[in-house]
């Protein structure tokens, strides 16, 4: 990892000695990583990683794969935008994939057809169903759905002072009955075209770009985002310089469930079906992808860029492996080193970062 | 209209059964600075915090500009006009100057947009420097976070952020209690531009040459109660030691004893 000991010298403004932003850092291991990949590729299997090597593409890229990179993480960095801030805030989320797997499921239900193939939609029968309604409807609901589930994470934490950890967890487990609970266990499929076409082909990176490109302006230009921070970094500060921190909390936890909810919109789109099992370990995806992208988990520091650098990260590694063809089981493996190493590596720099002074 | 910024009749906190300060009765006239001395425990920081909101007191008065106050929370004195620098500082440490300053009152523009509006930068920082400058706070960059900065420049931030709010009275709790030397000065200067701008200040402070060189007027508090009231020019150091520690009361404060 590049060095970082810039920080204030003497008493004179040196433009030069301003800090090193950390995302050139996540942006360095990011090459890094496609670097060891590049490789391993030409020493084991005789080809590139990346690049064009054998004349399949126009471009000079291998467009495929760098098209499956971002589209695999596209859903999950939807979720890591409000998992960013969530943490950022100095808190934990541990719901948002039960609130894909619910949301999921209330959408779904609320943008059926109502014949499939000629037939009657079988969902009529069994499930609850709402049939041929305008592509709005399900969308809403879907907001409404990971609005309130938010809402409940944010007063819980705002208001009765428990732990996110604690609020949250309580959360992923009652959204995950609750998905169960709403088809009695079956998936719901056969969505209207208009539904389907949301997350169809390459939309789902489109949505985590303008979501990432919007979160990114509001949490530096607003004061939303410049309160986050401020929380995060100083709780008591804020609230004595008069920040509504609760307020803010609740606002926070809200938008991070609402930006959950409309990934299941976008997922259950893509998939052309819902289940109750959708989602399941997201939220640490999303959490792992914010940690290997600098967000730090004490609060107070990181950045949407930097998620967006962790989730290509998280794609290049999956990538990668299958390239290589090795085991899923080596994956998740070294994943888990992965999101472990990054937090020692921040601790390690706000270490020094403190002993410089 | 008096004179008088801010008067305190009987005030008093009782934590439980502790009687942490007990009938304080005190005043300040504008543009006067005030030190408060005391031995650990003798009610100094317990008497701001009544003033200051951040506690309930349990009886008595405050008068501030001439109307009583009754504060739910410190940002309640703070748009009355008491600026207060906490012992322990109330900095974001992961932000850097100009967000500090403007901590819970950014100059926001497009304000329609509610949680939503945009931060107006330029102006912040714009006020920063202009507030660095009044008071002769030296800073190397104002772009940097409070986390890289000295105990001293922390110090200096906190004491600006106070005098860039046209406050009518600043309260300082040991401002200058964990800095070097140099630090010390820095500090002591922004005070001694807070005194030639007429502004008023209670000093809660440890270092009797810096009390001697800085205020007008002492107030010692002991166990709670207030001792002695003794204008610089009618005391010394020995003398104030002697009121600390118990070997002398003034006659007016007799029952404190």
């Amino acid at each position: 990892m590049a060095d970082t000991t810039h920080g204030t010298g003497g008493l004179t403004f040196d433009k030069s000695k301003r800090a090193w932003p950390n995302e050139i850092n996540v942006f360095g291991a990011l090459v890094l990583i496609v670097l060891i990949f590049e490789g391993l590729g030409f020493a084991l299997m005789g080809q590139s990683f990346l690049f064009d090597s054998n004349g399949r593409f126009d471009s000079i890229f291998n467009e495929q794969r760098l098209r499956i990179i971002i589209l695999q993480v596209a859903i999950i960095g939807i979720i890591a935008i409000g998992s960013t801030q969530v943490i950022i805030l100095g808190g934990i989320d541990l719901s948002p994939g039960s609130i894909v797997g619910v949301t999921a499921m209330v959408a779904m239900s609320f943008a059926q057809v109502a014949e499939v193939n000629g037939y009657p939609n079988p969902k009529a029968l069994f499930g609850p169903a709402f049939m041929d309604l305008p592509v709005i409807v399900p969308i809403v609901v879907a907001i409404l759905c990971g609005l309130a589930a938010g809402l409940v994470n944010g007063l819980l934490i705002a208001y009765t002072r428990i732990p996110p950890f604690i609020a949250t967890l309580g959360m992923m487990v009652a959204a995950r009955g609750a998905a169960k609970w709403w088809s009695k266990g079956q998936p719901i499929s056969f969505p209207t075209d208009s539904y389907a076409a949301i997350g169809a082909g390459m939309k789902p990176v489109i949505w985590f770009v303008l979501l990432a490109i919007l979160f990114h302006f509001i949490l530096k230009f607003t004061i939303y985002g410049k309160h986050t921070y401020a929380i995060g970094s100083n709780e008591d500060a804020a609230r004595m310089s008069g920040i509504s921190v609760d307020r803010h909390k609740v606002l926070v936890y809200t938008i991070a469930g609402i930006l959950a909810a409309f990934a299941a919109v976008v997922l259950s789109s893509k998939n052309l079906t819902a289940q109750a099992g959708m989602g399941v370990m997201y939220e640490l995806d999303a959490i792992a992808m914010t940690v290997i992208g600098g967000v730090s988990l004490s609060g107070g520091r990181g950045s949407i860029v930097g998620t967006v650098l962790g989730a290509l990260i998280f794609g290049v590694i999956i990538s990668g492996f299958t390239f290589l063809r090795l085991d899923a089981y080596y994956q998740e493996m070294v994943k888990g080193v992965i999101i472990v190493g990054a937090v020692v590596l921040d601790q390690w720099r706000q270490r020094r970062s403190a002993a410089r002074m | 209209m008096s004179d008088i910024i801010l008067e305190t009749r009987d005030l008093t906190k009782h934590y439980g059964g502790v009687h942490a300060l007990e009938g304080a009765n005190f005043t300040l006239r504008k543009g006067e600075h005030v030190a408060i001395m005391g031995d650990n425990g003798a009610g100094k920081s317990t008497f701001v915090r009544q003033i200051t909101g951040v506690e309930q007191r349990t009886r008595g008065e405050v008068i501030f500009d001439g109307k009583p106050v009754n504060f739910a929370g410190p940002l309640d004195a703070r748009e009355a006009g008491i600026e207060t620098v906490f012992q322990t500082l109330a900095l974001a440490d992961a932000l850097d100057v100009p967000d500090n300053l403007f901590l819970g009152r950014e100059k926001t523009k497009f304000d329609w947009l509610g949680p939503f509006r945009i931060l107006d930068y330029k102006s912040m920082r714009n006020d920063t420097l202009a507030a660095l400058t009044k008071t002769g706070v030296k800073i190397p960059n104002i772009r940097n976070t409070i986390q890289n900065m000295s105990g001293g420049q922390r110090q200096c931030v906190a004491i600006a952020r106070t005098a860039t709010f046209h406050s009518k009275l600043t309260i300082m709790d040991e401002p200058t209690a964990a800095l070097g030397v140099q630090e010390t000065a820095q500090v002591e200067n922004i005070i001694r531009t807070l005194k030639e701008q007429g502004e008023p200040l209670i000093l809660i402070s440890h270092n009797m040459r810096q009390v001697f060189d800085l205020v007008d007027r002492i107030v010692v508090f002991r166990r709670g109660r207030i001792c002695a009231n003794l204008r610089k020019e009618d005391t010394d150091g020995q003398d104030v030691v002697a009121y600390i520690t118990g070997a002398k009361t003034q006659p007016e404060y007799a029952d404190a004893a």
